[in-house]
């Protein structure tokens, strides 16, 4: 499965591709011995793959998987089962130095870079610190030249090499992050939340530096947000996760024309837009309830607790696989067609929410989890 | 055009309508010894009609937060002067003592946080917490408290309320705790609900159950509406006047149609421009506002905003004009404050409003 943008793409292999890829989390209980009682399915077999130069958006609600998907392709985190192949190579097999030279390639930037960047550091020793690390040639000189080339590239004034993080605003600390991410030029950048801690008029700085450097360098991006209106105005193709599996992948103009799954369209109506025009005459698909826990996945289609299409067949205990339903459109539902064209209808979140409570105490899925930390839901504020 | 076209706008205030909250140019000012003060809210304005909502919208760190902690009386007494009028229902809050306030607080006003967390009371059961408001403020049994109290989770959308009685904040999802919070927020029917940031914690289908919510409460129980956000989305789906602010002023106000047909100031125009629209066409290019929002100056030197705005010229700042930028009456039900705002050319009769400066 290829997720082209443009049929231009003749470069033949994308720079990226995942396959099969899981990450289960131990739940641990106990006081003196660590027992595991169960599994986090935080990523729960992700298919997917990012041609050159292009920018693959990753959306869904907070605790659906995005950024453990991004650290499992970096291996900041060990995947339980998969692969991902970067420029041919399977990244699971390297170990040591040719691990070292293959994360140099690959770069995160994160959603509030104060976080990520030593306070006790200066400008400049952040930016050569990762210069050094990799034993970047020309001495003192080049690596001063190098500084000054990134700060230019992200528009910042010379006069920062010597100030400490905490004395920029959001914005600037942004761009000294993203400085960091691509002074070892890498190929592809994974931006986890990259503009969500910052102020709207900030944003936009932002996410138009982002799109100058892929034009300049010919990044290649992983986007991650759970803004839909930032990740669709960004990307190429966009892929919607829920429940640790990606639901629905287009080309993000496609997306927005007719979003295919139940949950895209849900998603997308959900989403205010600043026109009141557009928000008084819009349809909106309220979804019943909360997101249900990843420790306990409902069975069947993930979604069939919320869906407002769901059917008496099929929905309820057997898994929807990932198809594609018209050139470069991917979705995972049973009922797509009839629920493009119109044959079935959406029934009201009240509706959902009454027969989903009978269902679930009638066929015992399993013990409400009452524990909050297993249910781990929306709780962004800091979205992680 | 303006007023009318709102599917929920609430009759004007002034047929016989008495707004149910007034504030008169409220100033709040942190004073810290050593330190120069913050004038953290400058000389704001606004009234809510019954059944009304109004928006007060800016970036983090505008005042809007201050603002809704003063009109509620919940600003600590320490190092802190409010002056300038709060009105409710006739009643002026300003230098009202502690058991006045306490008293108004939960019966007649209430305020909804960003983090539900911090303003329930990890301890107390969910129900034990919406209870002892319905104790406190009405005249009822324990018995028909817990029954109350179970509908009032039921009417904000918290399935199985006895269960969830018993249960502790820690136990519920955010949006759970969200609705709880609403919930005791609703339970005395209060006039005026100010609600400070409510969704922004909260993911996209969770907000619109909340903001359904209480589009509904406003709807069916004539609640004024004090609605406090960063998202100009929210505001368009949701407020029917709008209150820009900047650097602890405001600096527009107008109907929400007119606000994003025609914004004025150039600090609106600005945010309008800078925000992805998920139904703009894509390659649609983002035009943001240079700087941020530490790029000001004192209101006293001049226009707050001027550093970064495109239109600025000499006479935005005092020491050129004479005189600092006021709010100004700018046609019919608006206000603003700028001496370059944004011009349109005059719309023929019936025509649709252009789209906002983009
Ligand atoms: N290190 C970890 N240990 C256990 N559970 C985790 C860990 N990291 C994430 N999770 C869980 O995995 C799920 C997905 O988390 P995450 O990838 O952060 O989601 P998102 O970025 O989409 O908000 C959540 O339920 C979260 O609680
Ligand atoms: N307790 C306080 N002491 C000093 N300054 C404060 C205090 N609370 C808020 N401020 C300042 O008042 C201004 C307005 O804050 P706030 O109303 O919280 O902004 P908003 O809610 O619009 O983001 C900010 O500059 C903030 O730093
Ligand atoms: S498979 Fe069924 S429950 Fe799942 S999204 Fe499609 S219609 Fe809804
Ligand atoms: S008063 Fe001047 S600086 Fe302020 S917004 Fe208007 S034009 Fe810009
Ligand atoms: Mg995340
Ligand atoms: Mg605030």
């Amino acid at each position: 499965m290829t997720a082209t943008a443009t049929p231009a793409d003749q470069r033949g292999e994308p720079l990226l591709r995942v396959q099969g890829l899981k990450v289960h989390f131990p739940i641990k209980r106990g006081i003196f011995v660590d027992r595991t009682v169960g599994h986090v399915r935080a990523v729960d077999g992700v298919d997917l793959s990012i041609d050159r130069g292009t920018t693959y958006g990753l959306v869904g609600e907070s605790g659906c998987g995005k950024s453990t998907l991004g650290r499992a392709i970096l291996r900041l985190v060990e995947p339980t089962a998969g692969s991902v192949v970067f420029d041919g190579t399977d990244v699971a097999a390297l170990r040591g130095e040719p691990l070292r030279k293959m994360r140099r390639r690959m770069q995160m930037v994160f959603q509030d870079p104060l976080g990520s960047l030593d306070p006790r550091q200066n400008v400049e020793s952040l930016l050569s610190e990762p210069l050094r690390a990799h034993g970047l040639d020309g001495g003192n000189a080049g690596i001063a030249a190098h500084i000054r080339t990134l700060l230019d590239a992200v528009g910042l004034p010379v006069a920062a090499l010597r100030r400490y993080p905490h004395e920029f605003s959001g914005g600037q600390r942004q761009r000294i992050g993203i400085a960091r991410s691509i002074a070892l030029e890498p190929d592809l950048l994974i931006a986890d939340e990259p503009v969500s801690a910052l102020d709207v008029s900030v944003q936009a700085q932002v996410v138009n530096l982002l799109e100058e450097l892929q034009e300049r360098l010919g990044l290649t991006y992983l986007v991650i947000a759970h803004d839909l209106a930032v990740v669709r105005h960004i990307s190429d193709v966009v892929g919607v996760m829920y429940l640790g599996s990606l639901v629905e992948q287009a080309p993000a103009d496609d997306l927005y024309e007719e979003p295919l799954h139940p949950y895209t369209r849900a998603l997308m109506s959900a989403v205010p837009v600043p026109d009141p025009v557009v928000e008084g005459s819009r349809e909106r698909i309220l979804l019943a309830g909360d997101l249900p826990s990843p420790a306990n996945p409902p069975n069947g289609c993930r979604f069939h607790t919320r869906c407002p299409w769901r059917q008496e067949t099929r929905c309820d205990d057997e898994v929807p696989v990932l198809r594609e339903l018209a050139p470069a459109r991917f979705v995972s539902c049973h009922w797509a067609e009839e629920i493009r064209d119109g044959v079935l209808r959406p029934k009201a979140p009240e509706e959902v929410a009454a027969i989903q409570g009978v269902h679930v105490a009638a066929t015992g899925v399993g013990p409400v989890e009452t524990d909050a930390l297993v249910q781990g839901i929306d709780q962004p504020i800091e979205r992680t | 055009m303006s007023s009318g076209s709102s599917s929920i706008s609430a009759p004007p205030v002034g047929l016989g309508n008495q707004p149910v909250l007034e504030v008169t140019d409220l100033a709040v000012r942190f004073t810290r010894r050593g330190e120069a003060d913050t004038r953290a809210v400058d000389g704001v304005s606004f009234s809510v009609a019954p059944g009304e909502t109004i928006g007060l919208v800016g970036e983090s760190g505008c005042g809007k937060s201050v603002t809704s902690l003063a009109v509620m009386g919940l600003l600590p007494k320490r190092n802190v002067q409010v002056s300038g009028s709060v009105r409710l229902d006739g009643q002026e809050l300003v230098g009202a003592d502690a058991e006045t306030l306490r008293g108004l607080r939960g019966a007649d006003m209430a305020m909804v946080f960003q983090d539900p967390l911090s303003s329930l009371n990890p301890t107390v059961p969910i129900g034990t917490q919406v209870t002892e408001v319905l104790l406190e403020h009405r005249d009822m049994t324990r018995k028909e408290a817990v029954d109350e109290a179970a509908r009032l989770l039921d009417r904000v959308g918290i399935p199985d309320p006895l269960r969830r009685l018993k249960e502790y904040p820690h136990q519920l999802s955010g949006g759970m705790r969200q609705r709880a919070l609403i919930a005791m927020a609703l339970s005395c029917s209060p006039r005026l609900l100010i609600a400070d940031e409510p969704t922004t914690a909260l993911d996209v289908t969770i907000q619109a159950q909340i903001l359904e919510l209480l589009r509904e409460l406003v709807v069916d129980s004539g609640t004024a509406l004090v609605m406090i956000t960063h998202d100009l989305g929210v505001v368009a789906g949701l407020c029917d006047r709008v209150h820009v602010m900047y650097a602890g002023k405001i600096i527009e106000t107008a109907d929400r149609h007119e606000l994003f047909a025609r914004p004025r100031q150039p600090y609106t125009g600005g945010l309008l421009a800078s925000v992805p629209r998920l139904d703009s066409p894509r390659g649609a290019p983002l035009t943001p506002i240079r700087g941020s929002a530490r790029d000001t100056i004192a209101w006293a030197d001049g226009c707050a905003f001027a550093p970064r705005c495109d239109s600025a010229q000499d006479d935005c700042l005092t020491e050129v004009a004479g005189s600092t930028v006021e709010l100004v009456p700018d046609g019919p039900r608006r206000e603003l404050r700028c001496r370059h705002p944004i011009e349109y050319p005059p719309a023929p009769a019936g025509a649709t409003a252009p789209g906002a400066a983009r």
